[in-house]
């Protein structure tokens, strides 16, 4: 179904004249108070300091980015194979999925100390840093997705003999990928919070630094147009994250699934 | 008389949760012919045409299909296709995947597949809508994918599980209509479960009348139309009504006692 024309526009329009609107509120509100740029710079402000430190904020973007793609692959990869696992047997389940859970509620900020110390070159240490915090989504989405089958395919399936390597390559791994494209979208947000909160806690210098290494030494500076700026690209980075699953769950479902067809 | 295909002698069934869904069913079906299994729900009619798939294995008592105690697994002569309540279609994949589905398992070559599925939609009346995607497709529509699906195997027995009981009276009447005509083509063996005196009537050559708690078969009543043809005039022929009543009947005495 294709909306209305006006209701895409509205959808598009909305929330951009809702921003230009806050910014241009915030802009007169600095100049008319004289607020100081240490407490809260002005947008114009910010926008001068992400141009004049552009090339150094983008290198960190790329560091950041580097390591949130590589945790995100590593979360996919491992979190699918973990999720076949568990579905193969009822005992594999109730021995894996403690584990799994016990990953996911303890803080990675409370584990990262340890794993910054046992591996010791800092891109691997915070790549597994970020991987712990996304992978446990794409676990639970594809687990229930691979156990969500109807129930009449399930029969029809046995009623044709088929083998057990045919269904799940011909129901299960089908029926899953809704549920499965649903955990890489909650899943690419946390790569990218997950490698920004390994970045703090490694908050080492060095070469190659990250965002969040950016905003710890502005803070320190107390360069606060700088740290707005390191934030303004982390929210763009994630918001580009989000949209890139939205539009990949859109090219692969949006023949077939309910949630698809009718968004 | 032809030989039975599917015979059930003392069959009992009931699940871990306690329910009897059937006791002592004793049904015998014979090659060609269109049989109804009709109840009212409860009544352990799907139970049994389950029990007959292999989808269930029975409590007590013994299943034969062509005099064997063995579940057939597809030989030449032997082989059952089911159509279920609701169409079951592959939402991902477009029709003639969903129809080529039982032969893609059994690992048949596409250009054969290809071949089958075309007879199987044209025999529903579907032709040209290969690649449309099932939630393109109306009730009915999917109704008719899902018996194409059954029929692309060819198979000897058609075992159907209330397969029209969620569509609209009118798509209903022509469902049932192509499907006595496609029965009366293709000389298949049918049992179809139904709660619907009517539609029974208007199928089958014999109904199995089944009364529930527990589950059991309590009338065995032959259907007969003195050769005239299964049309609209038959839904308001003299013997379809007698027949109707005589069930109608049955089936209140049959839940009287059930109910004493």
């Amino acid at each position: 179904m294709s909306k209305p024309r006006s209701t895409n526009g509205l959808r598009l329009l909305a929330p951009l004249a809702l921003g230009l609107l806050v910014l241009a509120s915030w802009q007169a509100a600095c100049t008319a108070w004289d607020v100081p740029v240490y407490l809260v710079p002005a947008p114009s402000v910010i926008a001068q300091t992400l141009w004049a430190q552009g090339p150094a904020l983008l290198g960190a973007l790329a560091v950041t980015l580097k390591i949130t793609l590589l945790a995100f692959a590593c979360a996919v990869l491992v979190g699918t194979c973990f999720a076949f696992l568990l579905v193969q047997h009822r005992v594999v389940e109730a021995s894996l999925l403690p584990y799994a859970i016990l990953l996911q509620v303890t803080p990675v900020v409370a584990i990262a100390p340890l794993i910054i110390i046992w591996i010791k070159s800092p891109t691997p240490a915070l790549v597994v840093c970020a991987t712990l915090v996304a992978l446990f989504p794409i676990i639970s989405n594809t687990v229930l997705g691979l156990r969500s089958v109807n129930p009449g395919l399930l029969n029809l399936f046995r009623l044709n003999r088929a083998t057990r390597w045919q269904t799940l390559l011909r129901l299960r791994i089908p029926s899953a990928l809704p549920y499965f494209f649903g955990g890489l979208r909650i899943s690419s947000g946390l790569a990218l919070i997950g490698a920004v909160v390994a970045e703090f806690v490694a908050g080492t210098g060095g070469n190659a630094t990250g965002l969040a290494y950016q905003i710890l030494q502005a803070g320190y500076q107390l360069d606060i147009p700088l740290m707005f700026a390191a934030l303004l690209l982390i929210a763009l980075a994630g918001i580009a994250l989000y949209s890139a699953m939205a539009l990949l769950t859109r090219w692969a479902l949006h023949s077939w699934h309910d949630s698809e067809v009718t968004a | 008389m032809a030989d039975p295909v599917l015979q059930a002698q003392g069959l009992h069934k009931t699940y871990a949760n306690g329910t009897q869904a059937l006791a002592d069913a004793h049904v015998v079906v014979r090659a060609g012919e269109f049989v109804s299994l009709l109840g009212p729900s409860g009544c352990g009619k799907s139970t049994l045409l389950r029990l007959f798939a292999g989808l269930e294995t029975p409590s007590h008592g013994h299943l034969r299909w062509w005099n064997s105690p063995r579940l057939p697994a597809g030989e030449p002569g032997r082989s059952m296709a089911m159509v279920f309540q609701e169409a079951t279609l592959m939402p991902w994949a477009d029709v003639q995947r969903n129809v080529e589905l039982p032969l893609t398992l059994a690992r048949v070559p596409a250009a054969e597949r290809q071949a089958r599925a075309a007879e199987a939609l044209a025999a529903v009346g579907l032709a040209g809508f290969e690649r449309a995607r099932p939630r393109e497709l109306s009730g009915g529509m999917q109704m008719r994918v899902s018996i194409a699906r059954a029929l692309v195997t060819r198979p000897d027995v058609l075992l159907m599980d209330e397969p029209f009981g969620a569509l609209d009276e009118f798509t209903r009447h022509k469902l049932d209509s192509d499907l006595r005509a496609l029965w009366a083509r293709s000389g298949m063996t049918v049992v179809f479960v139904t709660h619907s005196i009517y539609e029974a009537v208007y199928l089958s050559s014999r109904v199995v009348v089944m009364g529930a708690r527990p589950g059991r078969v309590v009338a065995d009543v032959p259907v007969d139309d003195a050769g005239a043809p299964r049309d609209e005039a038959w839904r308001v022929s003299a013997p379809f009504l007698h027949t109707c009543q005589a069930l109608s009947q049955t089936l209140a005495a049959a839940s009287a006692v059930a109910a004493a």
